[in-house]
């Protein structure tokens, strides 16, 4: 057990060269009745509470979605597609669509493109650059809930940090969190400070993989600097770009914490995305479970849709993978 | 620019370089130091224009106000009791989940394997209005018991027990061990507990570990979901406490508002401060490697 120490490549080839289903082959003394009493054994902890708790409240999700469900007296009705024909209708859902797409684009470019521009700076060989690396990476870890509120005060219009910056280059604040033109920008800007350091740390590990021999035989073939980022470089990056893409995109969807504590989804609901409408038909004054379900659902769909689109183009770049 | 010799331009490239370096970490760095100068300022030093960094007489007492304007105590105990429990629940499920779907026979494996990449397409959004009425009614009704589940630790919980993403990161992780290591096992008679104690746990620790850490981090700051099924400060984490001080102090409070985010975020930054590239490293190695 000791001499186990085989460096990452080895396991790599061990677990793509041996199928998955191995342990059938082997001839034994028949111990399969063991196998299937523990497999059962362990399965039922995993499989009972994502039944209980995921799967189960999904399906029961769909059934709410056309129902209207009154908290009075817990009565339930059916009213078919009414949910739907109710917030796809009201200009409110329409909004709130915008504003997802707002924030999903304004997010993902700032955090892919800022993310990969500090991954080409760090990787060059500089000094200090891990604990830039770690500054940078810090604000991931931490709880949106209270950035959202440490940010609250820089964007404060009169004695923020913010207010004061612009103040030295004679430039008047705006009321950030209380103009419905400035909100967005502001949660988006919270957003991308707090993820851009897990974007570049993933970007800079996928450049470090990049061979050096590419970059040797791009100039010698004569390409400049900007050539080779984007004859080399660009290319390379092209599988963890995806994923950044993908898990940023679906991290934005879910995004919560940071309206709640910084805007409340206002003003005048130019910050409500789709999570934060689920969460105010459901548990806000409305306590409308029926067109929460109905709103979650179509969530659920545009999730499904990006999750499908990620699959479809994985498999047609797996030759990417160093 | 075509005046300087190539040793010249190298020498401005490489302070343009460290100049930008440094510019980038101080303004991430800055909404942290601010965080902790606005703690320790006056009501009047808060509108002193311009700023004082370093506060002339660090107001220490925002820190004795917030603790006790809200029962910060109170919400570290359940913040900590939450994060361990939801910690080793999600643990134990993944690890013996991950290692049956590796190394047990069983008829349809791969179809439960299906199951549970399945599970990691439903986002928590869908299934937290249903579950908030489970833990109301259904669950009292289903048990016979004389209390909901609603403001309770196993309501906060119990619903994050289970782990879709941990399963599938760690079954990458057993996946790759050496199979003739296992196999040395099985022909020494070792049995599945033992192999999975002795031989695939201390084997795939790098990856146990990792995902440890993720799952911590994870119901350390966890906010929707808590703020839902929670309603008096006696079960509320830090995170949604927090909120309660922000909401309830108003806008203007900053210093003891800051001091009371500090809690939130301080101890974070102090493990981090220790371990900053064990956890980068865990924390970026399921995008890098899984």
């Amino acid at each position: 057990m000791a001499e186990t120490t085989a460096s990452p490549g080895d396991i790599q080839v061990t677990a793509s060269s041996v199928p998955d289903n191995v342990t059938w082959v082997k001839p034994r003394i028949n111990p399969f009745t063991r196998d299937w009493v523990l497999f059962i054994l362990f399965m039922f902890p995993n499989m009972f509470f994502l039944t209980l708790f995921t799967f189960w409240p999904a399906i029961k999700n769909i059934r709410m979605s056309f129902q209207r469900i009154s908290l009075l007296n817990s009565s339930t009705k059916w009213v078919g597609l009414d949910n739907y024909r109710y917030i796809f209708e009201h200009p409110t859902f329409q909004q709130v669509l915008r504003n997802t797409l707002y924030f999903t684009v304004g997010t993902l470019l700032g955090t892919l493109v800022l993310g990969l521009a500090i991954a080409l700076l760090l990787n060059q060989k500089l000094r200090f650059r891990n604990g830039a690396r770690a500054i940078i990476f810090a604000p991931y870890l931490l709880s949106g809930a209270a950035i959202g509120i440490v940010w609250s005060y820089i964007f404060d219009p009169r004695y923020g940090l913010l207010a004061q910056v612009l103040g030295w280059v004679n430039i008047g604040s705006p009321d950030w969190l209380n103009r419905p033109e400035w909100a967005m920008p502001a949660i988006i800007i919270v957003y991308v400070w707090k993820n851009v350091g897990f974007a570049a740390t993933i970007f800079l590990a996928g450049l470090q993989a990049i061979p050096k021999d590419l970059y040797e035989a791009a100039k010698l073939d004569g390409a400049n600097v900007w050539w080779r980022f984007r004859s080399v470089t660009l290319p390379m990056l092209s599988p963890i770009s995806f994923f950044l893409l993908v898990t940023t995109v679906l991290g934005t969807f879910q995004a919560f914490d940071i309206q709640r504590v910084m805007t409340k989804g206002g003003p005048a609901y130019s910050t409500t995305t789709l999570v934060y409408y689920v969460y105010e038909q459901g548990f806000g004054q409305a306590a409308n479970y029926g067109r929460a379900a109905a709103a979650a659902l179509t969530l659920f769909a545009a999730m499904l849709v990006i999750t499908i689109i990620q699959f479809r183009a994985s498999r047609n770049q797996v030759h990417y993978d160093g | 620019m075509a005046s300087f010799t190539p040793k010249q331009q190298q020498i401005v490239g490489k302070t343009a370089a460290y100049a930008t370096m440094a510019f980038i970490a101080l303004v991430i760095a800055v909404p942290m130091l601010w965080m902790l100068s606005g703690s320790l300022k006056t009501y009047a030093q808060i509108y002193t224009f311009p700023p004082e960094w370093i506060p002339s007489n660090p107001q220490w007492v925002n820190y004795k106000e917030a603790w006790q304007s809200v029962p910060f105590g109170r919400f570290y105990l359940n913040t900590i009791i939450i994060t361990i429990a939801g910690t080793t629940l999600q643990l134990i499920c993944g690890i013996l989940c991950a290692y049956a779907l590796s190394f047990l026979r069983f008829p349809f494996r791969g179809g439960f394997m299906i199951l549970v990449l399945a599970a990691l397409m439903i986002p928590g959004e869908i299934t937290i209005l249903p579950n908030y009425l489970f833990l109301g009614n259904t669950v009292r009704d289903w048990f016979g018991l004389e209390e909901n589940w609603i403001n309770t630790y196993q309501g906060i919980v119990l619903p994050g027990a289970a782990t879709a993403f941990g399963t599938f990161l760690m079954r990458q992780g057993f996946m790759g061990l050496p199979r003739d290591v296992l196999d040395a096992a099985k022909m020494d008679g070792a049995g599945h507990l033992r192999t999975l104690r002795d031989v695939v746990l201390p084997m795939a620790k790098p990856i146990v570990v990792t995902f440890a850490m993720i799952s911590a981090v994870n119901k350390w700051n966890d906010y929707l979901w808590p703020m839902i099924v929670t309603n008096t400060n006696e079960m509320r984490p830090l995170t949604v406490g927090l909120t309660f001080l922000f909401d309830a102090e108003g806008q203007n409070n900053w210093g003891v508002i800051m001091a009371g985010t500090a809690f939130v975020i301080v101890p974070l930054l102090i493990i981090f401060m220790f371990a900053q590239r064990f956890i980068i490293e865990g924390l970026t190695s399921g995008a890098t490697k899984g």
